[in-house]
């Protein structure tokens, strides 16, 4: 017990389903409620309860970082919510030794009208630092958000990769025992990103617990000693990344080759399918030379903001194995999305991957964000004309490459 | 240290500590409104003295014009001024901390941090008005050559009662909005009348005598006309009537702290 950073018994988490928003009353409402309850015994339209958490007991050392696995709606950001006291469990109980700060989002409290440098000092204190330490790093939170130049201007003329850099920036330099972060490393670009990673596997080198949310593979693969997989508001899974990442990448589909979200995200974008598509008649695997098609059916119904398709494969221990955008190829990074209902198609050549399961991890725009569909499809790569056969030992990938022989110089 | 997360029950506790070492930020959320109210305004704080201002010019010419209300023979602007003082510094205390917690929803739901800060640091924000207004008071005293005696000191205490009015209203109905979104109907609706139930525009002198207990179960009869008594020599003190009016105030400050604390577990569930 005494190396223990959070220990969770038995927690349970309650929310009321039912009515038009969850918990949103207006007084006419329980008025009208009261007066029919008067006429009848009980009131009769009970709201819907569900638990979003059930039973979970947990334990987590000191200087340990835990990653939490789970599909959407398993339950990870309400255990995280609870962590860091936001919200209150309905049973059980949560002992935390230590400081504890989150980050379930960058930039909470910052104010558009604010100067870069007010919003350092705003959200620091937010976050729970004090006037002393904020203005002792300051310098280094400016620094490392790469926005030395632009500090006295309002944040609402940053670009939105500058207003991430600085958010996040201000949130790194929190100095908690436990540190609880929810899917906001995925902000800026590839070497921002880099140095956000880079930021946590420090702050955990320094014997710091941390408790990391993601539905990025490889970010949990990478930085946690142990990996959590939730489902269901249970858990399902504990042990080491490698194990639990390929179990849960694997769970429930043995070969699912399309894929429809259960409910879309929004009512602008709409995916009628999403399906993956080889050679061979034998639907379950691929022969390794066969091309393999990724096919998004998708309609836009309202206007939205620009964004673009695009997908990753993994292998079955969670590596990203490639990513690809639908933009990939063009000068601009985003497009705006047409109305109607469209297709793409993107290609993924044959000679390329191992032998082996793949999964497929589909972002589905929602507004000027995405939601991520880990492991929506999944399917295998068989033997069948595989270059491995031949030699490839434990490469990742196996491509077919160009061989050519070259003219010696004669002399 | 060590935290211990579960559910509350029986009566809440105040964490009256835990909400002084976070301090700094109630400084740092005052500051900010200060700083959002005025930025991109071409006049800036000035619109701080033109609302009290406005509301006594109004008062003067309908009241002290118009009417003819008794003013104890002073200027009827420097009644109408030590009126609004005090009233402004509830309605803007009390409106805006009516509205903070909801107002502030993405914090609530996204970080933690003692949720009484929230309304506490709408109170204190409109402070710095008062301030603004106050600064305007002994600019027109002046003008009018009037020395309020030694007992300005006591104006320190029906201040005290006006922002423990303002702060046991701002957090009682800030709990209430995050569930019952009627309450922005109720508190606009409220000041509007306040306006015309309290002496603010005029003296407690026109109310009859055998009515004057009854009218001082509204606190902001005291503090306006303690701030009256302070500051012009003329006002309606009475020992009962602030008895009563104190002790309204500390049990609706008291139930209000609790009800705040006992429903804040579940903001971010429902706001």
């Amino acid at each position: 017990m005494s190396d223990a950073a959070i220990r969770v018994e038995h927690l349970s988490k309650q929310y009321r389903l039912g009515g038009s928003v969850p918990g949103y009353a207006s007084l006419r409402d329980r008025v009208t409620e009261g007066a029919r309850s008067v006429f009848r015994a009980k009131a009769t339209s009970r709201p819907e309860l569900f638990w979003a958490l059930r039973d979970v007991s947990l334990s987590i050392g000191r200087g340990e970082v835990v990653g939490i696995v789970g599909r959407n709606g398993a339950g990870k950001s309400t255990l995280l919510k609870i962590l860091s006291r936001i919200t209150e469990p309905t049973e059980g109980e949560v002992h935390l030794f230590g400081r504890v700060s989150s980050l379930l989002e960058v930039g909470t409290g910052f104010h558009p009208e604010l100067t870069g440098r007010e919003n350092v000092f705003l959200n620091g204190a937010i976050l729970g630092m004090t006037r002393r330490e904020i203005r002792a790093k300051f310098d280094d939170i400016v620094a490392f958000a790469e926005i030395e130049t632009f500090l006295d201007t309002p944040v609402k003329r940053y670009s939105s990769g500058m207003y991430m850099r600085l958010a996040f920036s201000v949130a790194a330099h929190l100095d908690p025992d436990i540190l609880l972060v929810d899917e906001v490393l995925a902000v800026g670009d590839a070497a921002f990103q880099k140095k956000c990673l880079g930021r946590v596997e420090q702050i955990s080198g320094q014997g710091r617990t941390v408790v990391i949310v993601s539905h990025n593979m490889t970010v949990i693969s990478t930085l946690s000693d142990r990996v959590v997989w939730l489902d269901g508001g249970r858990i399902v899974d504990i042990g080491s990344p490698a194990d639990v990442i390929a179990r849960y990448l694997s769970a429930g589909i043995e070969s699912n080759l399309a894929w429809v979200p259960r409910a879309p995200a929004s009512d602008a974008f709409v995916f009628h399918g999403v399906s993956v598509r080889g050679a061979g008649s034998d639907a379950e695997a691929f022969p390794a030379d066969s091309p393999i098609d990724v096919e998004f059916d998708y309609e836009v119904r309202q206007p939205m903001p620009p964004g673009r398709l695009f997908f990753s494969l993994l292998n079955e221990s969670g590596t990203v194995i490639l990513s690809s955008a639908e933009t990939d190829g063009t000068p601009q990074e985003h497009r705006t999305w047409q109305l109607g209902r469209h297709r793409m198609q993107c290609r993924i050549p044959g000679n390329l991957l191992r032998p082996g399961r793949y999964f497929v991890t589909v972002a589905e725009p929602d507004g000027d964000r995405y939601i991520f569909h880990e492991g929506a499809l999944g399917f295998t790569v068989s033997e069948q004309n595989s270059l491995v056969t031949k030699d490839a030992g434990q490469s990742l990938i196996a491509p077919l490459l160009e061989w050519r022989p070259v003219r010696v110089p004669s002399g | 240290m060590h935290i211990v997360l579960k559910r509350r029950r029986g009566l809440a506790r105040l964490g009256l500590r835990e909400l002084w070492e976070y301090r700094e930020l109630v400084g740092f959320l005052v500051w900010k409104d200060i700083l959002v109210r005025y930025k991109q305004t071409v006049i800036g704080i000035a619109w701080a003295a033109i609302r009290p201002l406005s509301a006594i010019f109004v008062f003067t010419f309908v009241f002290g014009r118009l009417a003819k209300l008794p003013s104890d023979g002073l200027p009827y602007p420097l009644i109408a001024f030590a009126g609004v003082l005090p009233w402004q510094l509830f309605a803007t205390a009390f409106a805006e901390s009516s509205a903070s917690v909801v107002g502030n929803a993405q914090m609530v739901s996204k970080v933690y941090f003692p949720r009484l800060i929230v309304p506490i640091s709408s109170v204190a924000s409109a402070l710095v008005d008062f301030g603004v207004t106050f600064v305007l008071v002994i600019a027109a005293m002046a003008w009018y050559g009037i020395v309020p005696g030694p007992r300005v000191i006591l104006l320190a205490l029906f201040l005290l009662l006006c922002l423990a009015a303002a702060t046991a209203g701002g957090i009682l109905f800030s709990a209430l909005f995050v569930r019952y979104r009627d309450v922005r109907h109720i508190v606009g609706f409220g000041l509007q009348l306040g306006a015309y139930i309290s002496p603010v525009g005029f003296t407690t002198a026109i109310v009859p005598e055998k009515w004057r207990l009854l009218y001082a179960l509204n606190p902001l009869v005291g503090a306006i006309e303690g701030f009256r008594w302070c500051l012009l020599g003329h006002g309606w003190i009475d020992a009962r009537a602030l008895a009563i009016e104190s002790g309204i105030v500390i049990v609706a400050l008291l139930f209000a702290l609790y009800y705040f604390r006992a429903t804040e577990a579940t903001f971010a569930d429902v706001i």
